[in-house]
């Protein structure tokens, strides 16, 4: 094997997505992954892999994964890989891109993906970027993507290099006010944690599931690798919200403090009459100890993208807006006329949420017979 | 033992932010303020040393000489010595050049074998959440990241750390490096007398000269211009166009009859 050189960026050749699963269960995020991985390999003409690593990972996994596009699942299979342990996962993928050295790798931003990848892109001395929203090679793509997510004007203030083959990594800083794309340009792989929910699963291919080429890699991986033990992993007792598959999601911010008791069970009504939704919170909710963490919506929260975000009482921080302001159609009743929510705001109601949600749940009732 | 706890002096995003004509932050225009989940880092620290007695609780910043005031503060919560990594080679490096710079700082103060550096899980400014396990790498040390909980036992911690769903309880021998969230505890206020002692206490410095020659530091990737990743272009997003606000007789029918219209329910 040719000495492993991070500099040597043509060395370097294909896209790989790190493929996670917990207790033996692929996680969605790993086709929105693929899905994505499969664009830039197109771009790159180059092939997509997945790597999967745990203890009793099958082909029917591998399988059900090339279907959102990856031309081959590298699986590494070990009982010492059976729960995520930093050390031992860091091992055996930086030893796999030390010697298959793919040009591109990208890690779901989960709270595993974010404990890895960094440990991994400061072992393979190369750079990382956190949280990407959206991903481009093509300079021609990238400028299409600008045009629809920049200000009027900033294309044409721009000068671009149309050869340029860089992985362009966008993601939001400072709370949605800006947007940042990152290049890494003298080191190899090009490394990425890219926020769960944001990119648009491909259709199922059956054709490319079954075409899938599945390979075991030999890997060295001894228990004194691991300088961590995991004793146990519990599920929390209380079902945990899902806010980032959801449909609909009525959020509630400090405007609920008069009655708190009532503003959240209103909330979970006008939920239920838009078809089945769930209850979000600002961080202010949450840090009053209103309702628990895992309803935060907002930039230390969730991202969330639903066809129907209801905010009530809910100013409009920043960290708030840039993690709904993506939803389809946004909905908002707050008391302040000048509150910032009006701004992103599809429609608007000024009014006390305490008397208005109640009327809207009868009009809509009323509307849907 | 002794512990120590990496913190960063950040914009107050909570409030206004304040972006420039050119797409960058005004953080000259902004308030500074700790970032959250390091005093949460701190905290732990702090309660290790009561309950099982470290010998000393280090802070370690790297930023602008006004970050000082920041270490002192933590130094008035009860730490006992500050560490500000200072100086103009360091502006403007990503995260991979941060945690080499950092570590290289860590090494210089010492890591023995029954000590724990604590970090914030992120900084509100960036939230990437990478300088904490990169600094573990460069250390060499094991890490655990999102920690909720944190129970000394012999020479290991038993830590909860926290997952989407659930958590995973670890065991974890020391030296090792945690990432800490707001859940692990409340982060207490400064005391009188402490914000009195902190200003007699002297925070080092560690400049550019004192860790150049730390075998953590390749002088080629620290700065702006030796950071792997660089911004190739940053802008604003565009507005979004005003929404209508409802403000005929029954905004309540007006929004049901739009909903209905526009067939989302």
């Amino acid at each position: 094997m040719a000495e492993y050189d991070f500099r040597d960026i043509a060395a370097f050749e294909g896209v790989w997505v790190y493929c996670e699963q917990r207790q033996g269960t692929l996680v969605p995020t790993d086709f929105e992954l693929l899905s994505e991985g499969r664009k830039l390999a197109n771009e790159y003409g180059c092939e997509l892999t997945g790597v999967l690593l745990g203890d009793g990972m099958t082909d029917e996994m591998a399988k059900e994964l090339a279907g959102y596009g990856a031309d081959n699942i590298m699986i590494c299979d070990s009982p010492l890989l059976k729960e995520y342990t930093t050390d031992a996962y860091t091992k055996v993928i930086c030893d796999l891109v030390r010697e298959y050295k793919p040009a591109v790798l990208l890690i779901g931003a989960s709270t595993i993906g974010r404990d890895l990848a960094p440990r991994c892109a400061a072992r393979l001395h190369t750079g990382l970027t956190a949280d990407a929203t959206h991903l481009d090679v093509d300079t021609a793509e990238y400028i299409e993507f600008l045009k629809t997510s920049s200000y009027p004007g900033y294309v044409e203030s721009q000068k671009f290099d149309m050869e340029d083959r860089n992985l362009k990594m966008t993601r939001p800083a400072f709370g949605g006010h800006l947007m940042a794309t990152i290049i890494c340009p003298r080191f190899r792989p090009q490394m990425s944690t890219v926020r769960p929910g944001v990119l648009k699963k491909a259709p199922f291919d059956q054709a490319k599931a079954d075409a899938v080429k599945i390979t075991r890699p030999e890997f060295s991986l001894t228990a004194e690798d691991c300088k961590t033990e995991v004793l146990s992993v519990e599920k929390a007792a209380k079902k945990l919200v899902d806010l980032s598959g959801a449909d609909v999601i009525v959020s509630v911010g400090r405007g609920i403090g008069k009655d708190v008791e009532k503003g959240i069970a209103l909330a979970e009504q006008l939920a239920e009459v838009l078809g089945g939704g769930v209850v979000g919170a600002s961080r202010a909710v949450v840090d009053s100890g209103w309702i628990t963490a895992d309803h935060q919506v907002g930039q230390t929260g969730k991202t969330v993208r639903p066809k129907i975000y209801v905010a009530l009482g809910i100013s409009g921080a920043i960290q708030h807006v840039a993690g709904m302001q993506d939803s389809e159609t946004i909905i908002a009743v707050n008391k302040n006329e000048d509150a910032p929510i009006f701004g992103v705001a599809d429609y608007g109601i000024c009014g006390d949420l305490f008397k208005v949600v109640p009327e809207l749940i009868k009009q809509i009732e009323l509307a849907k017979k | 033992m002794k512990a120590i706890v990496c913190l960063k002096q950040v914009p107050d995003t909570s409030g206004k932010v304040a972006v420039k004509d050119n797409g960058q932050l005004d953080r000259g225009s902004m308030a500074t303020i700790t970032n959250p989940d390091d005093l949460n880092a701190l905290e732990a620290a702090l309660q290790l040393k009561e309950t099982i007695g470290c010998d000393e609780v280090v802070v370690v910043s790297m930023g602008p000489p006004a970050a000082e005031n920041m270490l002192r503060e933590c130094i008035a919560r009860g730490a006992d010595r500050g560490v500000l990594v200072c100086g103009g080679e360091f502006a403007g490096s990503d995260t991979f050049a941060t945690s080499q710079i950092i570590a290289a700082a860590i090494n210089k103060i010492g890591v023995g074998p029954e000590d724990i550096v604590f970090c914030g899980r992120q900084a509100i400014d960036g939230d990437t959440a990478q300088v904490g396990p990169q600094i573990a790498e460069k250390l060499n040390i094991p890490q655990v990241t999102y920690v909720t909980e944190i129970k000394k036992e012999g020479d290991a911690l038993i830590c909860k750390r926290a997952l989407e769903d659930g958590f995973m309880v670890v065991k974890v021998k020391t030296p090792c490096l945690l990432t800490c969230i707001k859940e692990l505890n409340e982060p207490r206020y400064m005391s009188v007398s402490g914000i009195f002692g902190a200003y007699d206490k002297q925070i080092e410095i560690y400049d550019y000269p004192a860790l150049k020659d730390d075998p953590l530091i390749e002088t080629d990737t620290i700065g702006l211009k030796g950071s792997p990743t660089n911004v190739f272009k940053s802008f604003t997003p565009p507005q979004k166009g005003a929404g209508q606000m409802l403000t005929s007789d029954s905004p309540e029918t007006e929004l049901a009859g739009i909903l209905t219209g526009k067939h989302l329910i």
